[in-house]
């Protein structure tokens, strides 16, 4: 092969190649919960390039950009399936992300010396977030314009510089054509590049220290003659074939949705957003799509006015702190051993609980504070019980986690 | 790891896609209005062609389909270009062009006090049921303005425009024990060209048309997916082998 020595006497080539794919040695005991970090590049390379085909169409203006979507439904070629692609990859996005996530609360993985991935991570998740809120204000239907209002105008809540910041990141007195131009750049340039170099910093911190397992163990304690973990496999082909085979399983659920679901019920496309942005037609429940929601019922759970600088400042504030909680999660955590298949009953009840929890803050944040969804109780006591179990998950776990009965870790991944 | 997905799945996808769509159906229904179901049937051709020439000929003179061609209606649905340019287009020259309407918005202010919406994508954002419902709403009311009324929509500023079909109706209200008004029913005061199940036949088909109005790849968006969901499963069969195969060594 002359022109990989070619090229190997210019650039790495071979070595990166090896250290990242051939030669790299991951844990042979992956179960299901591992196909989730793959699944969420093939999302991400998804959302890229059916993102720039939605760019050659789309027209960041007010008075166009509605039209344009529909432009895009209708007369460009298969368009709407490049739409609803992009549409539906938003949500499968944060789909497997949170059981990613997941999947490291279940088996340690942001333990040390895995902090700085985990940390990474969740700048990603972070980024994601604010990728997809931007991306959301685009098509500039109404639920569109007034989810922008409504989260534009939480900034609004702190003290003094509150209205001139949002007022800033307006570049208006109201969401209009300015704040859909800048949102389009922070959208498709800005955000998607933070991206992909965080994806790369997080990989390659991965790679570093390796991966975690469902057994919480060290592979790297026990080594055959040449140096390589017993108990590992190369990541190519081994994982190579078998992530191809979970991309194939979710992608037939992804193309499932987009040909036969694209609005999932409303959960994935909102209704409201088939009609144009208009300013003096309020929708009658504004909500943020599911993946934003948990946090959604935090921010409308703080309904104490009597608090200094009144509820909406707290709840604006209980938001944020719920994010941040996340990344303090690898030292909040002093278990001895990291998978939970050796964990005791404290942090198994902890994590369910606190799973429901998300889930049902989830929920919550799609309906009317007011009205009675789930039990007895108005929807916001129950938010307001979601968000005293959010916190007490991550504040308590230093001590429940220090008392839990673990089991001890075997030597070897089973 | 088989039997770690199919718990997975059983136990905690399951319930949790149970959940999130049940209230989903409801909020998609258009809220706690009680619809009357259009059975919408978009292989239905006819029903399709006929509910365009109703939405030409009766709602296009108000209400625009702005995002919409005639050309790729007529494409869609199996109409010559001699019927298009013949029967269906009144404010436009060329196929091509998009079906606007030629009322300015400051006569529409003038003339109905609102500027009539545009209906392009009425059935995804109110939803076929609604559409139906509300077309077949409508009552004598002199207390308004244009002498017309619906019940789905009160105090609407859409005059009943397909009246000479359906005839005049009048609504009888009665109070309900909570203190709700409550639609007792119709007594029709003068009759239409059609019968009443005329009426709601020629209704179902216009909504069918504004279902695919909303959503023309709707057409074409089953059957493609059909084939891909096909090559997708052998496709994850294929990947399953290969998988097997190379970690037969691994254990």
């Amino acid at each position: 092969m002359s022109l990989i020595n070619w090229i190997d006497d210019r650039f790495p080539l071979s070595k990166v190649w090896n250290e990242h794919m051939a030669q790299y040695y991951a844990p042979k005991n992956f179960n299901f919960w591992y196909y989730f970090g793959a699944l969420s590049l093939v999302v991400l390379v998804l959302q890229i390039v059916t993102g720039i085909i939605l760019t050659m169409h789309y027209k960041p203006d007010a008075d166009l950009a509605f039209a344009s979507v529909e432009y895009i439904m209708r007369d460009v070629p298969a368009g709407w399936f490049v739409r609803y692609l992009h549409g539906v990859g938003a949500s499968m996005f944060f789909l497997v992300v949170y059981l990613h996530m997941f999947r490291a609360m279940l088996y340690g993985s942001h333990r040390k010396p895995r902090e700085l991935i985990w940390l990474l991570g969740m700048v990603i998740y972070v980024a994601l977030m604010a990728e997809a809120f931007f991306g959301y204000l685009l098509p500039w239907g109404n639920m569109s314009y007034w989810g922008a209002q409504v989260i534009i105008s939480l900034f609004g809540a702190i003290p003094v510089i509150g209205e001139p910041l949002a007022e800033w990141i307006r570049g208006d007195f109201v969401v209009s054509d300015a704040t859909l131009n800048r949102f389009f750049a922070f959208h498709v340039i800005l955000l998607p590049l933070l991206l992909a170099l965080l994806v790369y910093l997080h990989i390659v911190a991965l790679h570093k220290v390796g991966s975690n397992n469902p057994d919480g163990v060290d592979i790297k304690k026990n080594k055959d003659k040449d140096g390589h973990p017993v108990d590992g496999v190369p990541f190519h082909p081994y994982y190579t074939v078998k992530d191809t085979f979970g991309i194939a399983v979710f992608m037939t659920v992804f193309l499932g949705i987009v040909f036969f679901v694209p609005e999932f019920g409303g959960w994935f496309l909102e209704k409201d957003n088939f009609a144009p942005a208009d300013i003096l037609q309020t929708p009658p429940d504004i909500v943020p799509l599911w993946y934003l929601t948990p946090y959604y019922s935090i921010l409308r759970a703080v309904t104490f006015e009597w608090l200094p600088g009144g509820a909406k400042l707290w709840g604006v504030i209980a938001m944020g702190a719920a994010i941040v909680m996340f990344f303090f999660l690898p030292w909040l955590d002093r278990a001895k051993v990291r998978s939970i298949r050796y964990r005791g009953w404290m942090y198994k009840t902890a994590l369910t609980i606190f799973a429901v929890t998300f889930v049902m803050l989830g929920y919550l944040g799609t309906k009317n504070p007011g009205h009675v969804d789930l039990f007895v109780f108005e929807n916001v006591i129950w938010a307001q019980i979601g968000l005293v179990l959010y916190f007490a998950f991550f504040l308590l776990m230093p001590i429940y986690t220090r008392f839990d009965p673990t089991k001890p870790e075997p030597d070897r991944v089973g | 790891m088989t039997m770690t997905m199919k718990t997975f799945i059983n136990r905690l996808l399951l319930p949790v896609l149970c959940m999130l769509w049940a209230p989903a159906g409801v909020t998609a229904g258009g809220g706690n209005e009680n619809l009357d179901s259009a059975y919408i049937n978009l292989a239905d051709k006819v029903s399709l062609r006929n509910g365009a020439h109703t939405f030409v000929n009766y709602c296009l003179s108000c209400h625009e389909a702005s995002y919409m061609r005639y050309e790729r209606m007529a494409d869609d649905l199996g109409i010559d270009r001699e019927t298009l340019k013949r029967d269906m287009m009144f404010a436009a020259d060329k196929p091509g062009e998009l079906m606007t309407v030629n009322m300015s918005d400051e006569d529409a202010k003038v003339w109905f006090g609102v500027v009539p919406p545009d209906l392009s994508l009425t059935a995804r954002s109110r939803g076929p049921d609604w559409i139906y419902t509300y077309l077949r709403g409508f009552y004598r009311d002199e207390g308004t303005s244009t002498g017309w009324n619906n019940t789905l929509y009160p105090n609407v500023a859409m005059p009943h425009v397909l009246y000479q079909w359906e005839g005049m109706r009048k609504a009888n209200f009665e109070t309900s024990p909570n203190g709700a008004k409550v639609l007792a029913g119709y007594d029709q005061l003068s009759p239409g060209t059609m019968s009443a199940r005329e009426y709601d036949s020629a209704i179902r088909d216009l909504t069918n048309f504004m279902v695919y109005l909303a959503e023309p790849a709707k057409l074409v968006r089953y059957r493609i997916g059909f084939w891909v969901m096909v090559f997708m499963l052998v496709f994850v069969g294929l990947s399953y082998l290969l998988k097997k195969e190379y970690w037969r060594d691994v254990h």
